[in-house]
């Protein structure tokens, strides 16, 4: 059935192994008072759940589907710890996640997505999230591929946050090669939600990045910030678009992107900001240019060469 | 004769988009010195520390750079460092993202290799507080006056052989003028020579050297008396006192 044939103790080890690879603490995965889930391909290897998270799960051929609610009123204290990941050349890794914060519950969710070893490597993750009422929830989901390139990372997620709920999230692919990602996500943030969308991306070779994030500021006094730092290099292609749409009274959006160009890459940013009540405002910033060669003189002048001066400004921007 | 001179600039000729910017340069520094360079508004001071540091587009078209006798002047800024020359520049780089820690880390030769406590004592140094400031970043955040002393933190991390360092002073207030000489004498007695670009008296009487720059030539070196005469006549580029100052 599992298209991994690898006994699961040895194959958990080596999950672990990888997480640990990709910045993780792999100790978390086996402690009983952190809810965690450790999916390699489309196998669950492990799952835990502590007091007022439910998760459940089930994984098939095509894919695992995850369900995952933070109960009414819960402040998860230690963040639930995610792992995702693909460590043979070759493979496919459908993730389908719905996320449930109920009302007045606060949730962290740490997820690590490793894929050490590919050549063709497919990840798509179908979420969807839906913060209830001045609920609170933080996903931060940090890449580690190898060097080879290969992958292709394909997150779509469709977010709905209630009255005064807040979601804040963050999308890091800055170690090993990012292949392609086709990032989408869109939210609709009621009244007086607050939303915060990060993405930090380093693109190499040919990697080929297309970050879409949308949000719909649909409730009175909704606030929202895209930002998006974005390094590419040699021939590598980059394309945001950060979309914000202010359509009720005092709803304020802002959307912040930074792309930093080395060698052939090219890269464009479309910042898109629409209002259609008056009294709500969105405002966008976007540059595009090289590493500032001031900055880089600098630190060539403090015994780095080059490219490493340069690789220590774009980190310290990604960072 | 050259051992005595950790560095030696002779006839340094210098265009930039079809201007001459440095015409003929001559300078020696000895080891353990403290050259004060002094000169009116757009002198070429700034130009001539690009130039000893290598910096791209302040190549020289005529002339040469000789550093422990060893010719430099078609190096890399990297290639310069690496021999112990490092520059403070008159307006320093903001970084994003950067924080001082990784800043000055990077001076001191890369991160894990000087204690975090040798930072710290850097910032204290230049009078500002390491809780306060170690984590913080290099960037918009900060006034002038921070980033200047950040960047005279990082000059004393390095350790350098030769600093250029070019109007430490500028955006700093007066009352730390003292902190900055005893900050220049501090790295002579750390075996430093330094290069130091001023509009300020003060610093100049305190170095061994002065050289008084007009018009992208070094006109007159001598003890720090010797050129005090600019600081009082205010002289203009080669206008008449300046001839005065020139000597024969
Ligand atoms: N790229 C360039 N092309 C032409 N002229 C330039 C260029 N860069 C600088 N200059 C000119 O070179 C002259 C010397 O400038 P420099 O910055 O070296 O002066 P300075 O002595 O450091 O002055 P200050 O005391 O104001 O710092 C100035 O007249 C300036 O306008
Ligand atoms: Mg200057």
């Amino acid at each position: 059935m599992d298209v991994i044939k690898l006994d699961t103790s040895a194959e958990f080890a080596a999950m672990a192994d990888a997480y640990e690879r990709s910045g993780g603490d792999p100790s978390v995965l086996k402690m009983a008072d952190v809810s965690s889930l450790v999916v390699s391909g489309n196998k669950i290897l492990s799952a835990n759940q502590t007091e007022g998270v439910v998760l459940e799960k089930e994984s098939t051929e095509s894919g695992v589907y995850i369900m995952l609610t933070i109960k009414k009123g819960y402040t998860i204290p230690n963040p639930v710890h995610l792992c995702f990941g693909v460590l043979p050349k070759e493979g496919l890794q459908q993730i389908n996640v719905t996320m449930i914060a109920e009302e007045d519950a606060s949730v962290e969710l740490i997820a690590h997505c490793t894929f050490p070893n590919s050549e063709h490597v497919v990840h798509k993750m179908d979420g969807k999230i839906i913060i209830h009422k001045n609920a609170s929830l933080t996903y931060n989901e940090t890449h580690f591929h190898g060097k080879k390139g290969g992958v292709e990372v394909i997150p779509q997620a469709k977010i709905t946050i209630e009255e005064g709920g807040r979601y804040y999230t963050g999308f890091t692919l800055i170690s090993g090669r990012v292949g392609l990602l086709d990032l989408d996500y869109e939210v609709d943030a009621g009244k007086d939600a607050i939303c915060e969308l990060n993405a930090k991306v380093y693109g190499k070779g040919d990697d080929k990045i297309l970050i879409k994030e949308k949000v719909f500021l649909n409730g009175e006094n909704a606030r929202s910030v895209i930002k998006s730092r974005v390094a590419i290099s040699d021939n590598a292609v980059a394309e945001f678009t950060g979309v914000t749409e202010g359509h009720a009274p005092y709803a304020r959006g802002h959307v912040d992107c930074v792309e930093v160009v080395q060698g052939n890459a090219i890269a464009k940013a479309v910042p898109i900001v629409m209002v259609d009540d008056p009294l709500a405002k969105v405002t966008h910033e976007a540059a595009i240019g090289s590493v500032d060669k001031k900055q880089v003189d600098t630190l060539m002048a403090r015994g780095l060469e080059e490219n490493e001066a340069v690789d220590a400004i774009v980190k310290g921007m990604l960072k | 004769m050259g051992g005595v001179y950790i560095l030696s600039v002779k006839n340094i000729k210098l265009k930039r988009d079809g201007k001459e910017l440095l015409r003929g340069v001559d300078l020696e520094i000895g080891e353990c010195e403290i050259h004060s360079v002094i000169g009116p508004n757009g002198a070429g001071k700034s130009t001539l520390a690009y130039l000893l540091m290598g910096i791209g587009g302040y190549s020289p078209k005529e002339g040469s750079v000789h550093f422990n006798e060893e010719d430099i002047t078609q190096f890399t800024i990297t290639q310069r460092a690496k021999r112990g020359i490092t520059l403070a520049w008159q307006e320093p780089a903001r970084f994003e993202g950067l924080t001082v820690y990784d800043y000055l880390s990077i001076g001191a030769g890369g991160t894990g290799k000087v204690s975090e406590n040798t930072l710290r004592h850097a910032l204290e140094m230049v009078d500002l507080s390491p809780d306060k400031y170690l984590h913080r970043e290099v960037s918009e955040a900060l006034s002038g006056g921070e980033r200047k002393r950040i960047e005279m933190a990082s000059i004393l991390t390095m350790k350098p052989k030769l600093a250029i360092l070019d109007e430490p002073d500028s955006g700093i207030d007066v009352v730390s003028l003292k902190e900055i000489v005893a900050l220049i004498q501090d790295l002579k007695k750390n075996g430093s020579s330094v290069l130091v670009i001023t509009h300020r008296e003060e610093i100049a009487a305190a170095s061994d050297k002065a050289s008084l720059m007009c018009d992208g030539m070094i006109v007159k070196t001598g003890s720090p008396a010797e050129i005090s005469d600019f600081f009082i006549k205010k002289c203009k580029p080669c206008d008449v006192e300046t001839h005065d100052l020139k000597g024969d």
